[in-house]
């Protein structure tokens, strides 16, 4: 089996680096990426359709806003999956696998995450609400955010954790995430654009249609961060605990 | 070796970028192949998806050119808020020059990458939890301990089968296969004994005769007769 493997991955390693001489080089401005029409479109017209000044929000959450909630789809699905999975089901073996952890929370540590959190926590906002003009959007500021309910779990235990944001409340910010992309999607549909064309969101508010479209692209990021954030964190406490939600790390 | 023109300074030189990410990508191939541990095989598919996404942001990126966030001067609808900008805004957005235009990065390779990290935190997720699925019902993640032990539960479902049943069934389940054709009398026959297959929850005779005569004789035919039995109850 192993040498099968070797002689395959060598194979194909072969053909990758035969086929490698044919990539542009490193920052060629005139790569074919680079200078295809698509990207010079993004990059000429994001500014003229809409008012942000971010390209990558604006190709993430517009131009590619159908790709990007069905992607959220996929994480709220996975997480959905994983609990499934985990929770139900028979425990065989469970004895020899149960082991309780005496395990007292560090003063120093506690504390530390104490002040941290906050931070954290603000930066996730900022990250999200900042994510038109500056790096950013919905999936990293929500994955900052379920890093700081893991940090909690990390240095409390789970318990602490799941306290403070329930698994099956995770559940409903997840699901209330895609409701806020696709209601957003469907409210421009209603007001008689196609499916995600926020430019007749105007119609039902006092914006100019490139405004109108920021701020639907900010809304869209807000449910996106609400998904992540809460697949986040219900992924790692399914994961850790093997379903069962107590104990484990 | 290293002279102009060579493979070598293709590769190693001016291509040193893209001939990391073969390495890595061939890394990741390599563990998931050749590892017997599945929770190996899944770093390896880590590795993997990580040498796509650096392949993927290294082809984004320009030489002279910034991140695709515009400069104050280029933003055609300006600063927010600022007075002077008004005429700017009178005259209506304007669509940037070609030169202004390479002056930015390509955005798409960013935005692909963006999302593709987070689902694949979300698959590695899915993927690991049933990785502790499999542990949970097996006691191992070893991929050959795995295969042998599923070996052992079929060929004692097998065996156990035997001795619970007499083999006086195989000739009226033989009949259920052909049920779809048969005369509804014979049906009733063949429900029954299909019900009678299903309450001992195992497989039956019939079954191994069907599965041996399609050469599948290796495997006890758990899954094969499965379909079958909604048909039945269709027809």
């Amino acid at each position: 089996m192993k040498r099968v493997a070797v002689i395959v991955v060598l194979l194909i390693g072969l053909l990758l680096a035969w086929a490698v001489r044919d990539f542009p080089s490193w920052g060629d401005p005139h790569a074919p990426a680079s200078s295809s029409p698509v990207s010079s479109h993004f990059i000429s017209s994001t500014g003229v359709d809409t008012e942000v000044p971010n390209m990558v929000t604006a190709v993430l959450a517009d131009y590619r806003g159908f790709d990007t909630m069905f992607e959220t789809v996929v994480v709220f699905i996975a997480g959905l999956a994983v609990v499934s999975i985990l929770r139900g089901g028979p425990r065989r073996r469970t004895r020899d696998r149960e082991f309780v952890v005496n395990f007292e929370p560090d003063l120093i540590v506690t504390n530390t995450v104490r002040l941290i959190v906050p931070v954290i926590q603000i930066f996730a906002f900022y990250v999200l609400a900042h994510g038109h003009v500056s790096p950013g959007g919905g999936f990293q500021g929500g994955v900052a955010m379920g890093a700081s309910f893991i940090l909690i779990a990390l240095s409390w235990d789970l318990k602490t954790a799941l306290a403070r944001f329930p698994l099956d409340r995770c559940f409903t910010v997840a699901a209330l995430g895609i409701v806020i992309y696709a209601g957003i999607g469907l409210l421009s549909m209603f007001l008689g654009g196609e499916f995600l064309d926020y430019a007749h969101l105007a119609e039902a508010f006092p914006v100019s249609p490139e405004m109108a479209r920021y701020h639907a692209m900010l809304g869209v990021e807000i449910g996106v961060g609400f998904t992540v954030t809460a697949i986040m964190f219900a992924l790692y406490a399914s994961l850790s605990t093997d379903g069962r939600m107590r104990d484990g790390l | 070796m290293f002279e102009e023109g060579s493979i070598f300074t293709q590769l190693l030189v001016e291509r040193l970028n893209y001939f990391i990410y073969v390495v890595l990508l061939l890394i990741g191939l390599w563990a998931m192949i050749a590892k017997n541990n599945l929770i190996k095989k899944l770093i390896g598919m880590s590795i993997f998806q990580t040498a796509i996404i650096l392949f993927y942001v290294s082809i984004g990126v320009k030489e002279g050119a910034t991140i695709p966030i515009y400069l104050p001067e280029h933003d055609p609808h300006a600063s927010h808020g600022s007075a002077e900008h008004n005429d700017a805004a009178v005259s209506g957005p304007q669509v940037l020059e070609v030169s202004e235009v390479s002056g930015y990065t390509n955005p798409l390779p960013h935005v692909l990458m963006l999302t593709a990290i987070v689902v694949g935190v979300a698959t590695l997720g899915l993927a690991l939890s049933i990785c502790l699925r499999i542990y949970r019902g097996y006691g191992t993640v070893e991929e050959d301990d795995l295969l042998l032990k599923l070996e052992q539960e079929d060929s004692r479902n097998a065996g156990g089968f035997k001795k619970r049943r007499p083999r006086k069934r195989p000739s009226s389940t033989k009949a259920s296969s052909g049920a779809a054709q048969a005369v509804s009398s014979e049906k009733s026959k063949s429900d029954r004994a299909g019900q009678g297959n299903r309450r001992s929850r195992s497989k039956s005779p019939a079954k191994k005769t069907q599965s041996s005569s399609t050469s599948d004789g290796k495997k006890p035919a758990r899954r094969r007769p499965r379909p079958k039995k909604p048909k039945e109850r269709d027809s």
